[in-house]
């Protein structure tokens, strides 16, 4: 074949024209608009019929490491692997309205089973979409496989069609992130890719695959548990704590007389309730919880004290303020935890029980660090600590209980109805856990909604109360809600959310319908970005500016998806409204009107102290 | 057992909590022995950017084993904070070794390149000059030298400041490397 002049020069701009390296580029240019890109020639179903692709080793890894549920998206790149997930009907594929919906749910199921949650979506737009999911499950340490499509190896770095450097993206906000352009590696990288997302400190871990990877032959074989761990040198989690600072740890507790136990999120991640009990128990020492550390205890427990921090029980902080010795496991001193760290907690010394070096040190100074597990350090600990009698402590838990009391009764809107007459927040709160028998899974959104389901639902169990506490992502409650419905069948799960964190994830509705997920929405409606509101009544004078947010009829729009809705705007409604979502065998939305212009009190403003709490608000009438 | 609220008065308030990193900031040493793999040296240089901590220099190079790197970080901080940083470090996968050498002795050695503007005047004297302050002479042309000097860093800047007065076109440093004395080694000290 002769080339033409006009021939030549195009061919002139191919990179290196002739090369392996340019013919590589045309084949996958080609790729990407579609010509011979089906995967197989045979009919999905026949997988035996037809060479094992890089798509399919990536779905038996995923089976191996027993993901039963996945979130997705699909997308040009991530096509391949949509051939052929037909041939695996075990790897249940749930089809999100939005990536973003997808990485919650993925979360939520996460932290509802306590296994590693996965999502995927395509590559581009597909990819930046989980990323606000992937922030999320990262601040609040949450085991997490991400998986996106890129577009074939020989495309990269050349802003292909949805080319974005996903990898660069999520590299500051993961554990670790991988890019595989050979199928062969892929059996590998995706057991690493569990095995850090779930091992030692959990987190997220992205894992991008290129299309040629999954669509590459290959033969590779599945690494075992071993060939794994041997495989990553650099990542050996410490689990049990050092022995001398153990016996150090034991003896600032014999020494202490007003202890506290901060339990957080660490425990639940290791499953440490029971030794926490156990440790409590035998020193007779009040425990007290951040926001992802509810359910560490029953709060039924004579000795659980409450929720601390910005918006914790007064009780909760006072109890802080005074204490002579923290006993912090598996929590980080966040901001919203200690408030001003010069002021934080005066009078104690700090014992600090962390699986991450780097948490111990980082916010405030400590007395005696400890890296370990959770659970292992409990267990080898308790023995070590000499036994306080309720007895011997009683003069303190005496006047902890007064100040409970005295805390409780203060902020109790008992009568179901806020000062203007409105409904109030926290009895719509109250009375779901109390209508569940406090037995559901109960998901929040962030903002008011968030800090009033903290304080007023009643947690007993582990694991049943899900929140963004690190990232704040409003929008989380009904992807999350949706992913722990399907992780733990047998509870009931609500999603606890403000008509702003609704309107951002909303579309998830439809999930819920198409999947048949049975989640229950309480939709708290205040016409309001509450805690937006709140900060500006408090902090910025009053200028309310973009506080007042306008909502459809959601009524109606539930109607629109085919979702069962009913609307309470009365304390004498709630009941009824509860009842007849939990009578409701799919979905169902409940949409309170309540108070405009209710605030979360107590409230420890930004840069202040614990012990500078604002308990009630002038003139908010 | 007491009930009462610990031994201050009401009215004296307790002394303010010390922040961890409040104290004398000072030049670090940092040592990390990481995977030889693409994209390494970004995640290391993007946590030091998240984490707020500023590179004065990093050096980076192979070891002597196959698959490992090593890496030479310099950064200004108080301990406590440059703790942080190596524990921070520590959390990523890549990363099997990190040593804080500062306190220990240490031999510490650093590259520069530095074009110099000479004219026919006074080309003999900037030889001179940078033969005498321990330099070496790498190229020479018509209107420029370049001198090399390695040693340590305040023996690079001691060099830098003798010459800058002949007119510096063009400076390059490689950053200090750095190695313990003794027969400890931090290579062997990795686990593999």
């Amino acid at each position: 074949m002769t080339l033409t002049k006009r021939d030549r020069a195009r061919r002139s701009h191919m990179p290196a024209d002739g090369t392996e390296h340019a013919a590589a580029v045309e084949r996958a240019q080609r790729e990407m608009l579609h010509e011979g890109s089906s995967t197989s020639s045979v009919p999905t179903g026949e997988r035996g019929a037809r060479p094992r692709i890089g798509a399919d080793v990536l779905c038996e890894a995923l089976l191996r490491q027993g993901v039963d549920v996945m979130f997705s998206y699909p997308g040009g790149v991530i096509l391949p692997l949509y051939d052929i997930l037909g041939d695996y009907p075990q790897l249940r594929h749930v089809l999100v309205r939005h990536e973003q919906g997808g990485a919650h749910a993925a979360d939520g199921y996460a932290r509802a089973t306590g296994k590693v949650g996965v999502c995927m979506g395509t590559s581009g737009p597909g990819a930046t979409n989980l990323v606000t999911g992937i922030g999320t499950a990262m601040l609040d340490s949450i085991p997490m496989v991400a998986i996106t499509g890129n577009v074939p190896s020989a495309l990269i770095g050349k802003d292909a069609f949805q080319e974005i450097d996903i990898n660069g993206i999520t590299l500051p906000m993961t554990k670790h992130n991988y890019l595989v352009r050979d199928a062969n590696e892929l059996p590998r990288v995706i057991a690493e890719a569990f095995h850090i997302a779930r091992s030692g400190r959990p987190g997220p871990v992205h894992v991008d695959i290129t299309k040629d990877a999954l669509q590459q032959e290959t033969s590779a074989e599945h690494p075992s548990a071993e060939e794994v761990v041997a495989g990553l040198p650099g990542f050996r989690p410490t689990m049990d704590g050092n022995y001398k600072q153990l016996k150090l740890a034991a003896a600032e507790i014999a020494a202490a007389e007003r202890p506290v136990i901060l339990a957080g999120h660490g425990i639940l991640h290791a499953g440490a309730e029971a030794e926490l009990l156990a440790f409590a128990e035998k020193l007779n020492a009040p425990v007290a919880w951040t926001l992802l550390g509810i359910g560490a205890l029953d709060e039924r427990h004579p000795l659980a004290y409450g929720f601390m921090g910005m918006h914790g029980w007064k009780h909760v902080n006072r109890a802080i303020q005074s204490a002579d010795l923290l006993f912090a496991i598996g929590m980080r001193f966040d901001d919203r935890v200690t408030g001003n760290v010069r002021t934080y907690a005066p009078y104690a010394r700090i014992v600090h029980v962390d699986i991450d070096p780097a948490e111990i040190g980082k916010n405030v100074a400590v007395e005696v660090p400890i890296v370990g597990d959770a659970k292992r350090v409990l267990a080898t600990l308790t023995p070590m600590v000499e036994a306080v009698s309720a007895e011997q402590r009683a003069p303190y838990l005496e006047q902890l209980a007064g100040w409970k009391r005295e805390s409780e009764a203060s902020s109790w809107h008992g009568s179901g109805a806020w000062r203007d007459g409105q409904l109030s927040a926290d009895y719509v709160v109250e009375r779901i856990g109390e209508l569940t028998e406090h037995e559901g899974i109960y998901v929040g959104d962030v903002g008011q909604n968030q800090m009033w389901l903290a304080r007023y639902a009643g947690f007993r169990h582990p694991n049943t109360h899900l929140s963004s506490g690190g990232l704040g992502t409003m929008g989380y409650a009904v992807p999350a809600a949706m992913g722990a419905a399907l992780g733990v069948p047998d509870r009931e799960v609500w999603a606890i959310v403000g008509d702003g964190g609704f309107q951002m994830t909303s579309q998830e509705l439809m999930t819920l319908v198409q999947d048949e997920i049975p989640v229950k929405i309480a939709l708290f409606d205040n016409k309001k970005l509450g805690m937006i509101r709140q900060w500006q009544e408090i902090i910025y004078a009053g200028n309310f500016h973009s506080a007042h947010l306008m909502g459809p009829d959601y009524l109606k729009l539930a109607e629109a998806y085919g979702i069962p809705s009913m609307k309470a705007s009365t304390p004498a409604a709630v009941d009824e409204a509860i009842r007849f979502a939990q009578g409701v065998k799919g979905p169902a939305l409940i949409w309170f009107e309540i108070a405009g212009e209710q605030n979360v009190f107590p409230m420890m403003p930004a840069g202040k102290g614990l012990s500078d709490l604002i308990e009630e608000w002038g003139t908010a009438e | 057992m007491t009930v009462e609220q610990p031994a201050q008065p009401a009215h004296t308030a307790p002394p303010p909590r010390a922040l961890p990193g409040g104290g004398q900031s000072r030049l670090h040493r940092l040592v990390a022995i990481v995977v030889d793999k693409p994209g390494v040296l970004n995640r290391v240089s993007s946590l030091m950017r998240a984490r707020n901590f500023n590179i004065d220099s990093l050096a980076v190079s192979r070891t002597d084993r196959p698959g490992l790197s090593r890496m030479t970080i310099s950064l200004h901080g108080d301990d406590i904070a440059v703790e942080q940083a190596a524990k921070q470090l520590y959390r990523l996968i890549d990363v099997l070794k990190v040593q804080d050498v500062t306190a220990e002795p240490t031999v510490e050695h650093e590259l520069a390149l530095i074009k110099l503007r000479v004219t026919d005047a006074n080309r003999g004297e900037v030889l001179k000059v940078i033969e005498l302050a321990r330099g070496r002479v790498l190229d020479v042309a018509t209107e420029a030298v370049i001198a090399e000097v390695s040693g340590s860093e305040a023996e690079v800047d001691a060099f830098i400041a003798i010459v800058r007065g002949f007119g510096v076109k063009e400076l390059v440093r490689t950053g200090a490397v750095v190695m313990a004395r003794g027969a400890g080694s931090i290579e062997e000290a990795v686990k593999r």
